[in-house]
C-alpha cells in the first residue's frame, strides 16, 4: 500500500512535469515521434524484404528444356543424371502437352493459336523443374544441368532475384544506419529536457533531500517522466503503423509491383510492430532521463 | 543521555581552510542550545556536519548513537528523518500552498492522506497557523513563512531540530515569536540546536550557549549563565 502511494505520488509528479514544461516536452517527443516512424518504416520495410526473401527462395526453380527430338529413354537418362547432382531437393518432369494445357487455359489468344498445332509441329519443349537445396549454389547446378546430354536451355530468372533483394538491403541499411543517428540524437534530446527539469526543481530535491527522501525516491520521478515522453511519443507512429499499413496493403492488394512480391499479412504484424515501437520510445526515452540524472543529480 | 556527541572532530574543505579545529561537545537530549560566535566561525559547519550536509575530516559525530560521518551517501536519508532543519531563507515552494509545503515531508515516505492531514493540521496549530493553511508563501509574512519552514521540520515529529540563523531575516518582534514557538517544541521534547548571531534572543532565553571562535569551542555556558556582557569581557 505504502509502495503504491509512493508509485502514484511519483507518477503524478513526472507527468505534471511534462506539462509544466510543456514546449521542452513537446520538442522531446516530436523528436521521438520522428524516430519512431523511421524506425517503423525500417521494420516494416525489413520484415517484408526478409518475408519476400524467403518465399523468393521456397519458389525459385531451374527450369531445364530438353531438346525437342528427345526420346523417352534419353528422357529417362536426363532425370537420373539430374538426380544424381549434389544439391538437388527434387525433379519435377512437365511434358510439353501439359505446358501447352496450362498456357491454353490461362489465356483465350493462346488457346486459339496453339489448338491448331499437332503435337509434333509445337514448339514448347519439354521440360524438367529442378529445386535445389542451397539457393546460393543454384548458379553452379544450373551449369551441370546445362552440361547433360539432351538438356538444351536452362533457366532460373538469373541475376533478377540477386538484385531485387539486393536493393531492399541497401535501402534497409539506410534506414537502420539513419534509425541510430535518430535515437542517438532524441536521447541527447530527452537527456537535455530532464536536465532542465532537474534544475527548474532544484529547490523541491533540496527539499526532498533535507526532509529524508531516499535517493530512489529522489531519482524515480524524472525517470517516470522520460518513460512518458517515450509513451507520448509513441502515440502518432504508432497510429501511423496501424492504419498506414492497412492502407497500403489494402491498396496494393497484398503484392507490390508484381503478384511475385507479396506483403505480409496486417494481423498480427502491425500490433506486433506498434508494441515494438512502444518499446523503443519507452527505452529512448528512459535511457535519456537516466543519463540526466546520473550526471545532473548528484545526490 | 546525550543525542549528540563530537569527538575529535576536524573540518577541512578542499579549499585547504580548516573551518573546525579538533572539536569535541555533548549536546543531552531534550536540550536547547543556541550555537553563536562571529562569521565565518565554523557555526554552520558545525551543524551541517550534524545533518551530514557536510562530512568531517576526522573524529566521531554520534547522532542518536549513530556515527554520522561513517554513513554511507545512500543511507543519510535514514538519519535525516529523524531531524529537523530550518534555515534562514525558509526554503519553502513558492507554487504550493501552505498546507502542500508541510505536507510534502510526509508525501515522500507515502503516508496515508488521512494521516498527513492530521498530522500536518497539528504541526500548522503548534506554529499557530492553521488558518492560514490554504495560502501561498507570497502571502504571508516573514515571520509566518518561517514558522511555515518550522512546522515543515517537525510535522514528521523529530527528535532534533536543528535552526541555522531562523531569524536572521526577521524583526525583534517577529523574531520573539519564533523563539516562543521554538520554546513550545523544546517542552513537547525535542531537543533543539540553533545557530544565531542575534545576542538579544541568546540573552532573553537563558539557554546552554556554546560560543565558537576560529572553529574551536571558545566557552561552553551552563544553562542560564550567558549575559550579554559575559561575552565581552572575554
Amino acid at each position: 500500500m505504502k509502495a503504491f502511494r509512493i508509485f502514484s505520488r511519483n507518477v503524478r509528479d513526472a507527468l505534471k512535469s511534462v506539462f509544466r514544461n510543456f514546449s521542452l516536452s513537446l520538442a522531446s517527443i516530436s523528436c521521438i515521434t520522428i524516430t519512431l516512424i523511421v524506425v517503423a518504416i525500417s521494420v516494416i520495410l525489413s520484415f517484408n524484404v526478409n518475408n519476400f526473401a524467403t518465399l523468393v527462395e521456397k519458389d525459385v526453380t531451374i527450369v531445364a528444356f530438353l531438346n525437342l527430338d528427345i526420346t523417352a529413354d534419353q528422357r529417362q537418362e536426363v532425370s537420373t543424371k539430374i538426380n544424381a547432382l549434389d544439391n538437388i531437393e527434387s525433379v519435377t518432369f512437365q511434358s510439353k502437352v501439359e505446358i501447352a494445357n496450362e498456357m491454353m487455359e490461362s489465356s483465350e489468344v493462346f488457346k486459339n493459336i496453339m489448338s491448331n498445332w499437332s503435337e509434333e509441329e509445337s514448339p514448347i519443349q519439354d521440360t524438367y523443374l529442378v529445386k535445389v537445396v542451397d539457393i546460393e549454389a543454384i548458379g553452379k547446378t544450373a551449369e551441370e544441368i546445362k552440361k547433360i546430354e539432351g538438356v538444351s536451355v536452362v533457366k532460373y530468372g538469373e541475376g533478377m532475384v540477386e538484385q531485387l533483394i539486393s536493393v531492399f538491403d541497401i535501402v534497409r541499411k539506410i534506414t537502420i544506419g539513419m534509425v541510430v543517428a535518430l535515437i542517438i540524437v532524441t536521447a541527447f534530446l530527452i537527456t537535455n529536457t530532464i536536465k532542465i527539469t532537474i534544475f527548474s526543481r532544484r529547490r523541491e530535491i533540496e527539499i526532498m533531500r533535507l526532509v529524508g527522501a531516499s535517493n530512489i525516491n529522489i531519482k524515480i520521478p524524472f525517470l517516470f517522466e522520460g518513460l512518458f515522453l517515450g509513451i507520448l511519443g509513441s502515440i502518432i507512429p504508432i497510429v501511423i503503423t496501424i492504419y498506414g499499413y492497412v492502407a497500403l496493403y489494402t491498396h496494393f492488394d497484398g503484392q507490390m509491383f508484381s503478384p511475385f512480391i507479396k506483403l505480409i499479412e496486417p494481423q498480427p504484424f502491425v500490433y506486433m510492430v506498434s508494441g515494438f515501437l512502444l518499446v523503443v520510445g519507452i527505452l529512448v526515452g528512459m535511457y535519456g532521463s537516466f543519463r540526466a540524472v546520473k550526471k545532473y543529480l548528484k545526490v | 543521555m546525550d543525542i549528540i556527541r563530537f569527538q575529535h572532530v576536524k573540518k577541512q574543505y578542499k579549499t585547504g581552510v580548516t573551518a573546525i579545529h579538533d572539536l569535541s561537545l555533548n549536546i543531552e537530549k531534550g536540550d536547547f542550545v543556541f550555537i553563536i560566535g562571529s562569521t565565518g566561525c565554523g557555526k554552520s559547519t558545525l551543524v551541517k556536519m550534524i545533518y551530514r550536509a557536510e562530512k568531517p575530516s576526522s573524529g566521531k559525530i554520534l547522532v542518536g548513537g549513530i556515527d554520522v560521518a561513517k554513513l554511507r551517501d545512500s543511507k543519510v536519508y535514514k538519519i535525516r528523518r529523524k531531524i529537523g532543519v530550518v534555515f534562514q531563507d525558509f526554503q519553502l515552494l513558492a507554487r504550493s500552498t501552505v498546507y502542500e509545503n508541510v505536507a510534502f515531508a510526509l508525501e515522500v515516505f507515502g503516508l496515508p492522506k488521512s494521516e498527513i492531514h492530521s498530522k500536518v493540521l497539528k504541526a500548522l496549530d503548534l506554529v499557530g497557523l492553521k488558518h492560514k493553511a490554504k495560502n501561498y508563501p507570497n502571502q504571508l509574512s516573514g515571520g509566518e513563512q518561517q514558522r511555515v519552514a518550522i512546522a515543515r521540520a517537525i510535522v514528521n515529529g523529530p527528535k532534533l531540530l536543528i535552526c541555522d540563523e531562523p531569524t536572521g531575516n526577521l524583526d525583534e518582534v517577529t523574531s520573539m515569536g519564533i523563539m516562543n514557538v521554538l520554546e513550545e517544541i523544546n517542552k513537547l521534547g525535542t531537543t533543539i540546536i540553533m545557530v544565531t548571531h542575534d545576542n538579544e534572543i541568546v540573552n532573553r532565553m537563558k539557554k546552554r550557549v556554546i560560543l565558537l571562535d576560529s572553529g574551536r569551542i571558545l566557552k561552553d555556558y551552563e544553562k542560564g549563565t550567558y549575559t550579554h556582557e559575559s561575552i565581552q569581557n572575554i
